[in-house]
């Protein structure tokens, strides 16, 4: 097991080093499905391994994409109002909201 | 077939996957680190099909399938969408990560470590019985009794993502 | 009768309370109030004497104490015994004449009612003197009498001379005063207590050490010295004339200045009990005597010879007085007639000097001035004047059977066995006929040296010469109580210790009515008959001639000594209140203003500056902190991220956790620094992205 737990450690660090790093709002969105991808595998590892008669990690994992589509839906539609509005989208151009 | 999942478990479990690891954890680097989007959208893809093989190793068979279909069919095709609407595809010349990088470097590769030291540190109660024969029965008996709740509310939850992704794309009246 | 004896003194109090009260401005009416009163005190002094008479002479004493602290006992009280009820006489007498002689001199003096009112507070004063039964109280009527001579001297406070003389006469006094002060003191430490009659037992107990008892004698005989001006404190009695005639009769030869006389006598005990005190206030009444009659040798101001002929004849009271106790303290049994001699001659010379000085004051109505030198010749004019003042003079003299023979004698005779006061006695005698008919010659007889004035002068009216002709009858027969034949004369009445039968000495009587009529025929020679010049005489002996006329330098040689230093003194008092005290209190004024500035200082720079400290303290710390606020929202998540991952790192590792936290604040604060060092560029519009 705890070579899933492992790979599913590194894919939540590398989808966090996307998060914290890239200027594009979308490159943003792709690296939040990383780590959401990362929790899963997590689950559906600790289901196998642990729990595996009734079937809870596999059922949360399937939870988690579907909130996850959702969630990347919202945030496509902001993406898009964003180049709307701003002509761009620059993560660091947008921060009015500043000393 | 006997003998082949013989074969497989014996044999071909491990190195099948390390070659799914590694070309997730190379995918994914990837698609932290491109300046062309576009290219970092395709290596996404390859992401998600790499951990859609995971799954099966694993025997989720449902959550692989679910994961190629939701995940590469719509999310990312989504995301396929967006980037066509909102940008340059061509230009490489600008700095794709913001200055925070080595900051962020560390932290992740400190979150990292601490994650991976955290393991042997917890008591992991390992079991060997095995989960039910068909997978996707069991979760669709599942979904309906147990999880029956959670699983409107999430009927609702898309619904919402939907009216609210709707409304706030829509052109505006000019 | 005696009960009431505390109402004589005061009928004259009641009159001056009504008069400054009520009648102020009618003057009339209270010349009449205050004779009244007066009259009304002199029919209470007669029956408080037969009172006395009857009672054979034994005293009266009531009390009422006010004070009753052991250590110290004070009392309002009254002793009514023969001096007193003489004194009495004496003092209601004189008062009454003078009082009715003022109706005419001060006529249309546009301060009469105020005069009246004096004379009646004087003679409210000079009664509860007399009456008084303790050194206490005494004392205050002391300064009382004081007062109101003082008041009454300067009178006419218009002329500054007048003035200077109240204050001189005011202040002499209160030398005086000062010792008698000292003497009740001493009385109250060693006797316990301020009462006569307890004090004398004390002392006839020998309960009192010597040399306290000769001092506590001398210093109360200090207050007798200032008070009846004898040496060294005499000098204000001849400047006292600046006062009204009237007055001075009253006070200056009949009342206030006996009150010394008074007061010896009424403590003799003490001089009985100490003969260097006793010798001391005989040698005092010596000196003054002959240097007063001396000085009247030459004096032209028609007062000043009487003003000198009072002093010496006070002088001659003192000294007998001195000499009893001189007597009476070497031998206790001895036989000396110094008390009665001065208490007689107190009672015989008030009327004989009040007479002469009312006599002057009608000659000086008449003539206008005070010199002799531009009278002359005024029998003619003033009869009656002329024949009272006549009659003074021989009084005073000594001439038989006039009162003043009587009295002189027995004064002669209190010097037997002191050979040098009798030589000096009889010297002193001859000087006083001498000066006296020196000035009745050269007032009344020969030719007038002004005729202006002689034209103008007339008799005086009859409110003048009724009382100089009442005076003149009790200068003839008063003294007739002190015949030395009589059994139950004066001698009888009054007494100190013991009663003493009286053998008149025939060989005395002669001497000195010798020594009298020489001084007399001297003075007729000279002034009346001109058979001797006064000029040539005053050229012979120019040195003590210059000396008599300035008496003896006393104001000048007391003005040199004392008064120029005191008022140097004063002066530099008055430098060091002005710039040493004063220059203190502004130097006080001057820190506080300094402190203030001080105060403000701190309040400016200290309290408000903690206050403004505080902003500038959270406007720095904002400053530092408003860069975390990027507006990114990845800065945010950063953050957010980081503070997990140290979550998770304490829980894994506790002390990788603080490595992991410095290097965290490290990070952060070189970013604040590249931030404020360098403010991040404005990125070129980037709409493109990679």
């Amino acid at each position: 097991m705890f070579q899933y737990l492992a790979l599913a450690a590194v894919l939540f660090a590398i989808g966090m080093f996307g998060v914290l790093t890239r200027r594009n709002a979308i490159g943003i969105l792709m690296s939040l499905e990383l780590m959401f991808n990362a929790v899963n595998i997590n689950l559906v590892a600790f289901n196998k391994y642990i729990r595996p008669d009734e079937l809870t990690g596999q059922i949360f994992a399937l939870f988690v994409v579907v909130v996850a589509a959702a969630e990347a839906v919202v945030g496509l539609a902001i993406v898009l109002l964003l180049y709307r509005n701003w002509k761009g989208i620059d993560v660091d151009r947008i921060n009015i909201m500043k000393w | 077939m006997e003998a082949f999942a013989q074969l497989y478990h014996d044999i071909l479990a491990q190195p099948v996957f390390y070659l799914l690891a590694f070309v997730i954890i190379v995918a994914a680097m990837l698609v932290v680190t491109l300046k062309n989007i576009f290219h970092s959208a395709l290596f996404l893809i390859l992401t998600l099909f790499a951990v859609a093989g995971i799954y099966i190793l694993l025997e989720a068979e449902f959550l692989a399938a679910v994961q190629v279909l939701i995940y590469v069919g719509a999310v990312a095709v989504l995301m396929i969408f967006a980037i066509m609407l909102t940008s340059q595809l061509t230009s490489t010349s600008i700095k794709q990560s913001n200055e925070n990088v080595v900051i962020a470097f560390f932290i992740c590769a400190g979150f990292l470590l601490s994650s991976l030291g955290s393991i042997p540190g917890t008591v992991w109660r390992l079991v060997e019985t095995s989960l039910p024969e068909n997978n996707t029965l069991a979760l669709g008996k599942y979904l309906m009794t147990e999880y029956v709740l959670p699983f409107e509310v999430v009927s609702i939850l898309l619904l919402a993502a939907m009216i609210g992704a709707i409304v706030l794309a829509r052109r505006e009246r000019s | 009768m005696l009960e009431k004896a505390f109402l004589i003194p005061l009928y004259p109090l009641f009159a001056f309370l009504v008069i400054v009260f009520f009648t102020r401005w009618k003057e009339k009416l209270s010349a009449y109030i205050s004779i009244a009163m007066i009259l009304t005190a002199f029919v209470h002094a007669v029956a408080v004497l037969f009172a006395m008479i009857g009672r054979h002479g034994v005293p009266f004493e009531l009390s009422i104490p006010f004070i009753t602290h052991p250590a110290m006992k004070l009392e309002i009280g009254m002793w009514i015994d023969p001096l007193t009820a003489v004194m009495f006489l004496v003092v209601a007498i004189v008062s009454g004449c003078v009082q009715i002689y003022s109706w005419g001199y001060m006529h249309g003096d546009p301060r009469w009612s105020r005069y009246y009112s004096y004379l009646s507070l004087f003679t409210f004063s000079m009664m509860g003197l007399v009456i008084a039964n303790n050194f206490f109280m005494i004392f205050i009527f002391w300064e009382l009498v004081g007062l109101t001579s003082y008041l009454l001297i300067g009178f006419w406070f218009e002329k500054k001379s007048a003035s200077d003389a109240g204050k001189k006469a005011f202040i002499t006094t209160r030398i005086g005063d000062l010792g008698f002060i000292v003497g009740l003191l001493l009385l109250m430490t060693y006797a316990g207590t301020l009462n006569y009659q307890e004090v004398f037992a004390k002392v006839s107990a020998g309960a009192i050490p010597m040399g306290i008892l000769a001092a506590t004698g001398i210093f109360v005989f200090c207050g007798a010295v200032g008070k009846s001006a004898q040496f060294p404190l005499h000098v204000w009695l001849p400047d006292a004339m600046e006062g009204p005639t009237p007055v001075s009769a009253l006070i200056h030869a009949a009342t206030m200045v006996a009150a010394g006389v008074y007061l010896v006598a009424r403590v003799m005990t003490l001089y009985v009990g100490s003969e260097t005190a006793a010798m001391v206030v005989a040698v005092i009444g010596l000196i003054t005597s002959f240097l007063a009659a001396s000085t009247a040798l030459t004096q032209n101001d028609i007062k000043r010879v009487l003003a000198y002929s009072t002093v010496s004849q006070l002088g001659y009271m003192i000294m007998a007085l001195g000499l009893y106790g001189v007597d009476m303290a070497r031998d206790p049994h001895a036989h000396s007639v110094g008390y009665y001699a001065g208490t007689f001659h107190l009672m015989t010379h008030a009327f004989f000097k009040a007479l002469l000085f009312l006599g002057a004051g009608s000659v000086i109505h008449a003539v206008h001035t005070n010199e002799i030198t531009e009278m002359g010749g005024l029998s003619k004019k003033m009869k009656i004047t002329t024949l009272t003042f006549f009659i003074a003079s021989l009084s005073i003299a000594g001439i038989f059977p006039l009162s003043g023979f009587w009295s002189k004698d027995e004064i002669v005779a209190a010097t037997s066995g002191h050979p040098i006061f009798m030589f000096f006695t009889l010297l002193i005698a001859f000087m006083t006929a001498f000066y006296m008919f020196r000035l009745c010659f050269l007032t009344f007889t020969g030719k007038p040296r002004d005729q202006h004035r002689y034209e103008h002068a007339h008799e005086s009216p009859y409110s003048m010469t009724v009382p100089l002709m009442i005076l003149a009858f009790l200068s003839v027969f008063a003294g007739w109580v002190g015949l030395p034949w009589l059994h139950h004369g004066f001698s009888s009445f009054v007494y100190h210790g013991e009663h003493m039968e009286h053998h008149p000495s025939y060989i005395l009587m002669v001497v000195s009515t010798i020594v009298a009529l020489s001084g007399i025929g001297l003075a007729y020679l000279i002034y009346y008959k001109k058979k001797i010049s006064a000029d040539a005489l005053a050229e012979k002996f120019g040195f003590l001639y210059k000396l008599s006329y300035n008496k003896f330098y006393f104001d000048e040689i007391y003005d040199a000594l004392i008064i120029k230093p005191l008022l140097g003194f004063t002066k530099v008092m008055w430098w060091f209140d002005g710039n040493i005290i004063d220059g203190l209190v502004n130097l006080t004024a001057w820190f506080t203003i300094k402190w203030a500035d001080v105060k403000m200082w701190f309040d400016k720079w200290i309290i408000d500056g903690t206050v403004n400290g505080l902003g500038y303290i959270c406007m720095a710390g904002a400053w530092i902190l408003k860069y975390i606020q990027t507006g990114t929202v990845q800065f945010y998540t950063l953050i957010i991220m980081a503070a997990a991952t140290g979550l998770v790192i304490y829980r894994v590792t506790p002390e990788g956790f603080f490595y992991y936290l410095a290097g965290i604040i490290l990070v952060a604060f070189a970013r604040l620094l590249a931030k404020i060092v360098r403010p991040a560029r404005a990125k070129t519009g980037s709409n493109i992205e990679g």
